[in-house]
Formats: C-alpha cells, sequence, structure tokens
C-alpha cells in the first residue's frame, strides 16, 4: 500500500462508476474519426494515447525486460465539470457503433459533489420523477353504447376549439350588446398550445421552425395553434407579420423584449393572440428566468436591449407588484389599454395551495382574460434543482380545485383555466391533456412536449442531458451558439409541428367519439372520468374505478 | 331511447289518441315510464277557466294529500275543481299511489294583483315547496306542475296501460295540446320526476336520446342559483332548463335556442348577416352546447309546439299534419298513428340547422335556418 499523497485522489474525486452515465467504447471498433470528441457538449470525452507495457522474460538468455505497445482510444472524463450527460450524441455521429452512453446501476456519486464553488446545481428539463404520472392514469370510461352508439371518429364533424379570453355572462353579453359596451376579446384556439419558451432560451432555429410550423397549421390545416413567446420578447420582423396573431406575447418580471414591442404596436398589422402576465411558473416557483451570460448573443441582446454577455436573472416577482390587486389594476388594464382593449390578457402563475385566491381576484378584473396554472411537473430552461424537484404543487388537484370554485359561482364560461406542467411527461400528451380538459381546463400548454416531439429534445426524467441552462444543447434547442443551432433545421422542425397537431387532433376525436362529444370541448365532463385511485379519485371528484 | 310523440289541434282531443300514436312506436321504449303533457284543456265537467293554475302529480298516501291540501290553502289557493281519475290500480306496477290529482285553484288575491314574473315566480316556488316537501317524507308526494291550462300525469310503466289505469279514454280530459313520452329507461333508476316531459315557468320539453354533455350543462346551470333550476334526475331536464332560460332569463326569441345548444360552426357564423352578435352569443352560453344525439320536442304557453334536432342529426324526428293538426314523432310512423288524414308527402324531417314551429293558429309549418338572418332587434 502506498501513501495517499502519492496518488491524485482527493475528496471530490470520482472513478467512472460515481458517475450518472459510463461511456462504453469498443476499441476494436474505433475508426479514430474523431466525431464523438468533437461532438460531445461537455467535452466529457477525449482521445487518448495510451502506453501499455509488455513484460518480456527470456529464461534462455536469462534476460528480463520489457516491450511497450502504444495505442489510442476514447476515454471518459470523470471531473464534474465534464461528466457525460448521457445525452449520446457520440453514438449518433459514430460511423461504426462504437461509442456510447449507458446509465450507471451503481449509486451516482456527483449528486454530493454537484455544488462546488458553493453555487448548487442547476439545469434545465423537467422534475425527475419517472414512472406514470397522475394524468396517465386517468382513464375515459363513460362511454356510449347501446342506447346512443358511439360517433365515428374518422367521419363525424368534431370541433374541437376553445375559447381563450373572458367571456361574459350572457345576460351582461346581451346588455352591452344593446348599449353598445365594450365586449372583451376572444380568441377560438386550438386547445393544446405551445407554452412560453423564450426567444433566449430556444435558438433561433427553434423558435422559427415552431412559428412556421404554427402557421401552416393555422393557414393550411385548420388546426388554430397559437404558441407563447415567453419572456424576451419577439423578432421585430415577426411583430410587424401577419403572423402575429399566432403569437402569446409574455411580459415577465424581467420586462424583456417590451421596448421592442412597444414600439413596434404601430406598425403591427394585426394584433397578437394575447398577452400573458408571468408571475410565476410551475417548475421554479418564485423564481424568474434565469437566462446566463453564456446564452446572451448579440441577437438576444439586442431583442431584450442589455448589453451582450451578461447574466439576465429576472427578478422573483414584478417590481410594481405589491399585491395581485395592484397588480391586476396596473399591469392588465394597462396592457389591455396599449392594445386598444382588443387583446385577452391573463396571467399566469405556478400552481399553488393559494390559485383559488388569485382566480378569485380574477374573477372580479373586468379585464383578466383567463388563468394559467403550472404545475410542478413543468419544464424550464434554467432552474435551481432544488426548486424543480421540490417545490410547487402537481397541477391536476389544483386546477380542480379551481375549476370547482368557479362552477360554484356560476362562472365557469367566463373565466377560462389553462393548465400546464408535466402534459404529455410521458408521450401522452392527447390523453394527459383531455384529462385535464374535462377536469375543467379550457386547454393546455405544452412546452417540453413539443421540444421533445417537434426537435427531439434528449432530456428526459432520469436528468439526461437536461443542459439548457449553459446553451451546449446537443441538438441545437436551446442554444444561441451558432455552431450549435445550425444543427436544428427549421424545415423538419416545422414539418414535426404540423405532424404532432395533426396527431393529437386525430387523438382527440378518438378520445371524444366513444363519450359521444363532437360539438364542444368537454370542458369539466368529469363524469366520463375515472381512476384506480380511491384518495385521488375523492380529491378530483371523479369516479373511482377498478 | 325514448319514444316521443306530440299532436296539437284546433280542436281539443284526448290524449289516449296519442297514447295509441305510441304504441305504433312501441320498440323503442321498455315500459319504465310514461309522461303526458296536456295544454289548452278541456274538462267534460268542468267549465275551467284558462287563467287558474293547474296542480298536477300524485299524493303516495293519505297523509301527504292531508299535507298537500293544507299547504295550499295556508299559501291562499283556493280549490275551483278536482279531477277525479277513474283508477284501476290493477295496471298499475307501483302499489304506493293513494291519489293522481289535477286540481284548478284559484289565485289568492294578493297574488292575481302582483305583476306577472312575481305570479310566475310564486307559482313556481309553490310547486318546488310540494315536491320539496314530498322529498322530506320519504317521496311520498310528487308535484309536477303548477300552471294556467298545464296538466301533467307520469307514471312508470307502459303507456297504453296507464292510460286504461287512469280512464283516459273516456273523454273526461281532453286538450289542444298533448306531449307524450314512453321513457327508455337508461342513466338513472326509475324515478317519477325522471320521465319527459319536463316543465318549468309554462314550457315544456321532451327529448329522445342521451344528452353526452350533461355535467357541464347541468353544472352551468346550477351555477345560476335560480330555483326552478333544480332535479336533474333525467339529464334531458336540461333541455327544457335552457329553453326557459333562453326565453324567459335572457328574454330572447324562440330562434336564439338553437343557436345557443347547436351553434353554427366558426366559418358559416362568418359568413352570416349577424354573425358577429351569434359568435359572442355562442360564446357567452358556451356550456350550454347540447352534443346530442336528441330530438328536443316543445311547447311554449300560447301552445306554440316546436322540433329541434341536435347537431348530428342522428335522429330521425318527424313533423307531418295539415291545417288545424299537426303532429311531432320521433318516429315517422308516430305521425302515421296519430294524423293518418294527411298528405304524408309534405312530411318533414328537420335537418341540424332548422328549428321547427307550429304555430297557435296551426295553419301551417314554419322552417327557421339557423342560416336565416336572426332578428337583432328583438334580441336589444
Amino acid at each position: 500500500m502506498v501513501s495517499a499523497r502519492s496518488v491524485s485522489v482527493g475528496p471530490g474525486s470520482l472513478s467512472y462508476t460515481d458517475l450518472p452515465w459510463i461511456i462504453q467504447h469498443r476499441e476494436d471498433r474505433c475508426t479514430l474519426c474523431g466525431h464523438c470528441t468533437a461532438v460531445c457538449p461537455k467535452e466529457a470525452i477525449y482521445l487518448a494515447y495510451r502506453r501499455q507495457r509488455m513484460p518480456k522474460l527470456d529464461v534462455l538468455k536469462k534476460k528480463r525486460g520489457n516491450e511497450y505497445r502504444t495505442f489510442v482510444g476514447i476515454r471518459q472524463k470523470t471531473n464534474m465539470a465534464n461528466a457525460c450527460i448521457g445525452c449520446s450524441m457520440c453514438s449518433m455521429v459514430c460511423p461504426n457503433e462504437a461509442i456510447m452512453p449507458v446509465p450507471n446501476t451503481n449509486e451516482n456519486r456527483t449528486l454530493f459533489f454537484n455544488n462546488r464553488k458553493g453555487e448548487p446545481m442547476k439545469r434545465g428539463g423537467r422534475r425527475n420523477e419517472v414512472g406514470p404520472t397522475l394524468l396517465d392514469r386517468i382513464m375515459f370510461n363513460r362511454i356510449s353504447m347501446l342506447t346512443d352508439p358511439a360517433l365515428d371518429a374518422g367521419r363525424h364533424e368534431f370541433n374541437v376549439t376553445t375559447t381563450l379570453g373572458r367571456t361574459l355572462d350572457p345576460a351582461e353579453f346581451l346588455k352591452r350588446t344593446r348599449e353598445g359596451g365594450w365586449i372583451p376579446p376572444t380568441r377560438e384556439i386550438f386547445p393544446f398550445v405551445i407554452g412560453s419558451m423564450s426567444f433566449g432560451a430556444l435558438s433561433p432555429n427553434m423558435w422559427l421552425g415552431l412559428l412556421q410550423g404554427v402557421a401552416y397549421c393555422n393557414e393550411v390545416l385548420g388546426i388554430p395553434v397559437v404558441m407563447c413567446t415567453g419572456e424576451g420578447g419577439c423578432p421585430p420582423w415577426v411583430l410587424k407579420s401577419p403572423y402575429l396573431k399566432y403569437i402569446v406575447l409574455q411580459i415577465a418580471s424581467g420586462y424583456f423584449g417590451w421596448d421592442e414591442i412597444i414600439r413596434a404596436i404601430p406598425d403591427m398589422q394585426c394584433d397578437p393572440a394575447a398577452i400573458e402576465i408571468k408571475y410565476g411558473q410551475g417548475a421554479k416557483p418564485g423564481d424568474g428566468g434565469l437566462l446566463m451570460w453564456f446564452k446572451v448573443s448579440k441577437l438576444i441582446a439586442r431583442l431584450r436591449g442589455v448589453p451582450e454577455g451578461v447574466d439576465l436573472p429576472s427578478p422573483p416577482v414584478h417590481q410594481t407588484l405589491y399585491s395581485i390587486e395592484e397588480s391586476v389594476m396596473k399591469m392588465m388594464q394597462t396592457l389591455s389599454t396599449a392594445f386598444g382593449h382588443k387583446v385577452p390578457i391573463y396571467p399566469k402563475i405556478s400552481a399553488s395551495t393559494s390559485a383559488k385566491s388569485v382566480l378569485n381576484n380574477l374573477v372580479r378584473n373586468p379585464y383578466a382574460g383567463g388563468l394559467l396554472i403550472d404545475g410542478i411537473d413543468g419544464g424550464t430552461g434554467a432552474a435551481y434543482n432544488v426548486s424543480m424537484d421540490a417545490t410547487g404543487h402537481p397541477i391536476a388537484s389544483n386546477v380542480r380545485e379551481c375549476y370547482l370554485d368557479l362552477v360554484a359561482q356560476g362562472k365557469q364560461n367566463e373565466i377560462p383555466i389553462f393548465a400546464a406542467g408535466g402534459i404529455g411527461k410521458n408521450g401522452n400528451v392527447t390523453q394527459n391533456g383531455l384529462a385535464l380538459i374535462m377536469l375543467g381546463a379550457s386547454g393546455v400548454h405544452i412546452g417540453k412536449y413539443i421540444m421533445q416531439s417537434v426537435a427531439g429534445c434528449l432530456g428526459n426524467e432520469k436528468n439526461r442531458c437536461n443542459v439548457c441552462n449553459v446553451g451546449i444543447c446537443p441538438k441545437g434547442i436551446t442554444s444561441q451558439n451558432p455552431k450549435l443551432y445550425r444543427r436544428l433545421d427549421p424545415d423538419v422542425v416545422a414539418e414535426r409541428v404540423a405532424e404532432v397537431f395533426m396527431s393529437i387532433r386525430t387523438e382527440m376525436k378518438k378520445v371524444m367519439a366513444p363519450l359521444g362529444r363532437s360539438q364542444s370541448l368537454p370542458v369539466g365532463m368529469s363524469d366520463a372520468l375515472g381512476i384506480g385511485d380511491k384518495d385521488a379519485a375523492d380529491r378530483l371528484n371523479i369516479k373511482y374505478v377498478c | 331511447m325514448c319514444r316521443l310523440a306530440l299532436k296539437t289541434a284546433s280542436e281539443a282531443f284526448s290524449p289516449y289518441e296519442v297514447l295509441q300514436g305510441m304504441e305504433a312506436m312501441q320498440e323503442g321504449y321498455d315500459g319504465s315510464g310514461l309522461g303526458l303533457l296536456l295544454r289548452g284543456l278541456h274538462f267534460e265537467d268542468f267549465k275551467y277557466d284558462s287563467k287558474y293554475p293547474i296542480l298536477s302529480g300524485i299524493a303516495h298516501t293519505e297523509e301527504s294529500w292531508h299535507r298537500l291540501n293544507s299547504f295550499m290553502e295556508k299559501r291562499g289557493f283556493e280549490l275551483k275543481y278536482d279531477h277525479e281519475f277513474e283508477t284501476n290500480s290493477a295496471l298499475i306496477e307501483a302499489t304506493d299511489r293513494y291519489r293522481y290529482f289535477l286540481r284548478a285553484y284559484k289565485m289568492p288575491a294578493s297574488l292575481v294583483a302582483k305583476s306577472k314574473d312575481e305570479i310566475e315566480t310564486e307559482l313556481m316556488l309553490t310547486r318546488l315547496a310540494l315536491r320539496k316537501d314530498g322529498e322530506e317524507h320519504g317521496n311520498d308526494l310528487t308535484a309536477f306542475s303548477f300552471w294556467p291550462d298545464v296538466a301533467t300525469i307520469k307514471e312508470v310503466g307502459w303507456p297504453l296501460e296507464i292510460g286504461d289505469a287512469l280512464s283516459l279514454s273516456d273523454n273526461r280530459i281532453k286538450s289542444r295540446v298533448c306531449m307524450a313520452q314512453g321513457r327508455q329507461n337508461t342513466n338513472y333508476g326509475i324515478n317519477l320526476y325522471a320521465c319527459h316531459p319536463f316543465f318549468i315557468q309554462g314550457i315544456a320539453t321532451m327529448t329522445n336520446g342521451e344528452n353526452t354533455a350533461f355535467v357541464p350543462i347541468r353544472d352551468w346551470l346550477l351555477g345560476k342559483h335560480f330555483p326552478g333550476y333544480t332535479g336533474y334526475q333525467s339529464d334531458s331536464e336540461t333541455f327544457t332548463h335552457i329553453l326557459h332560460y333562453t326565453l324567459k332569463q335572457l328574454k330572447l326569441p324562440l330562434q336564439a335556442y338553437k343557436h345557443i345548444i347547436t351553434p353554427l360552426r366558426g366559418e358559416e357564423l362568418a359568413n352570416h348577416p349577424q354573425g358577429e352578435f351569434l359568435t359572442g352569443l355562442r360564446d357567452s352560453c358556451r356550456r350550454l352546447i347540447i352534443d346530442g344525439p336528441n330530438a328536443v320536442i316543445g311547447t311554449l304557453p300560447d301552445e306554440t309546439c316546436m322540433l329541434v334536432m341536435d347537431q348530428k342529426k342522428l335522429r330521425p324526428a318527424t313533423v307531418g299534419g295539415r291545417p288545424g293538426a299537426w303532429a311531432i314523432a320521433s318516429e315517422m310512423c308516430g305521425v302515421d298513428a296519430m294524423i293518418p288524414d294527411r298528405d304524408p308527402s309534405l312530411d318533414f324531417q328537420p335537418m341540424r340547422e332548422h328549428t321547427i314551429i307550429v304555430p297557435p293558429e296551426r295553419k301551417e309549418l314554419t322552417i327557421w335556418s339557423q342560416h336565416d338572418p336572426y332578428p337583432l332587434g328583438q334580441a336589444a
């Protein structure tokens, strides 16, 4: 045994089996082309020259000696900064299937060291929780059978749109019609909305691809999809284009991008779909955006009106916010006025036990066009790990509670509730979305699912990849580095957007048809829902089935 | 699926005729209930003043019968006529039927002096109070309607047998309008309140088919906290309440009903002369959109009769007749049975955009299309 000092092992030294992902490399297949090391976003692997001593003993000559063989191979770095994230880009580019990361089944000891320099772990992605979500377990079980047979999903005419914006009580609507009063603006939209992902978080190619796809859905396929910008504004050419009507502009606590937006108002050809005021988000309640300097490129800096290469952490709350009442007074009315009272304005909040209070406040605010509640399973481009994993409130019971509160007041048609947070987490996007709709949501926002399905985002619930925060997205989805984002072809993204929404529309019909519903979105049709979990059934006020 | 039959004629006729019409459609019901609603009443043994409200229902026990009497007296209603059915209880499945009642009352002078709205509210609240009283006493009293010139009979069993049990063929009761439903029990237990037609403040409808959007519609109506929006033992009761909400609460013309329950598609509204208003109406009444498949047959206090289909139009309801007598039925054979002496080639099966109206004059049908201009002036 040697003294510790002679071996380079410190308290934070890790070996391969301590890392979450281990690179398996087959030297017999490697052509040393270098593609894998070049593509690795973490520089987790490197080409290494090794020398192997080969002892040689010549008995007859009574001579001992050594021969040395040199060889080359790919090696994995074991320091934290370069730990493999399992993105598999190396295996995707390898011409010979010589390399791939495999999940480590041993304990992941990086968890004890991911706070170097006193900075807790930050990442992108979603709460790392694997397995079926509550939404995955909800079944649609009020099937129209003998008395009134189910509809034909392929041949019947379906109306699957929803209303975004405040709707008046019928009596009030008639009164204002008679008296020439203000009728709050509404939009008829597809109930699956591309949730807020900012122009700084997403790469220009991703954003362009999404917008192209959304325009195609609206103008060619007749699916009125809208997408939300997130904080950080919108490129000026979009603001002045006819495509603005498909865009929900978000204003958040940093007000980033709003100089450009306000300046563009006189030149707008059409109104935006809506304005979303972000007070909170599900993945990181109490946090504003966390756009770090390495993503603040020249373009982003210009759009946001800040110097290039500076950190842009948005404040946790709006600086004007003293209380929800005041915020409602100031922001909603101001924004509504800015757009001539022709654009729905609605807030986005983190799911919370206090969501009902916010909602009831909105009910009494004539300018509130809805409420978006974002649950703990929501995704984000950057957040502290602890916020993402442990802070927040699941979406299902929060939406249900809020909806039933509106029902008790007879206001469920007046303030639409939109739900977000983990919809499609395990790929069941339509099922998850419709479950929330039948629990009372008027529609849902999907972000991470869109990144995964239209652009091939590699992040998963086992902390694979999840490096959106540092701008090294291996697929070029959340990077501002041209070398990375050129990997993403916007035309292909657009094509995938169209495919995804066509498929969601078909699946919606396949769920609605057996329930005998086709003429209106089954908002609050809780009699159609069942779950094999008594506690959840009681909490959600739906049927327990087994 | 239930079977529906409505006959309206200038000359009062026996409800038994409609029950015979129901027989033609008997494959479609299972004997779980019959509902009859009569308007334009004519009693053989009483010169009925159509201002007198008629209380219809069943007293299941003698005790509830006495409670009913004292309740009505306390409320100041003076009994003017008590129709006694010649009852053959052997033909009735249920055993707890002390008395079927149809009783005409004179309203107290204090009530007559009030406004029309106040009178209508009082009549509704009286019916609801009786219903509640029955429910609080183990369902020993059932009150179906309390309204001038409206009589309602509901019972569990086969329609013709019930007609025989109550001797409806004896011509002691006649009416100018008769609605009948043979019930196919679907979602709920056999309950007298679940039999159509449903009635609220002069408005009655009956429906076949399932109301798949029942829960969201019911939740919304309950949220209006209007005392009459209650019950919902049947999913079809919501259709009556939507019609009531349209006409009585929103005070919209009858055309609006179809625009509320089955609004036109977005592109159709965009091309409609009153598209902007109708789009707003659709949005604000969105939770009242029905999802069928249904045929809704209704009658109004002025004896107007109506028929509308759901948007999918998966039910073949038919209207036919001749000047002076018209029939609406869920099946063509029902119309045949009720008015055989008509020209069947003029029968009409409404499509998804149509509202069929048989006006009180009963001379000819009126067919409204949702694509027609909407009488916006009346909305204002």
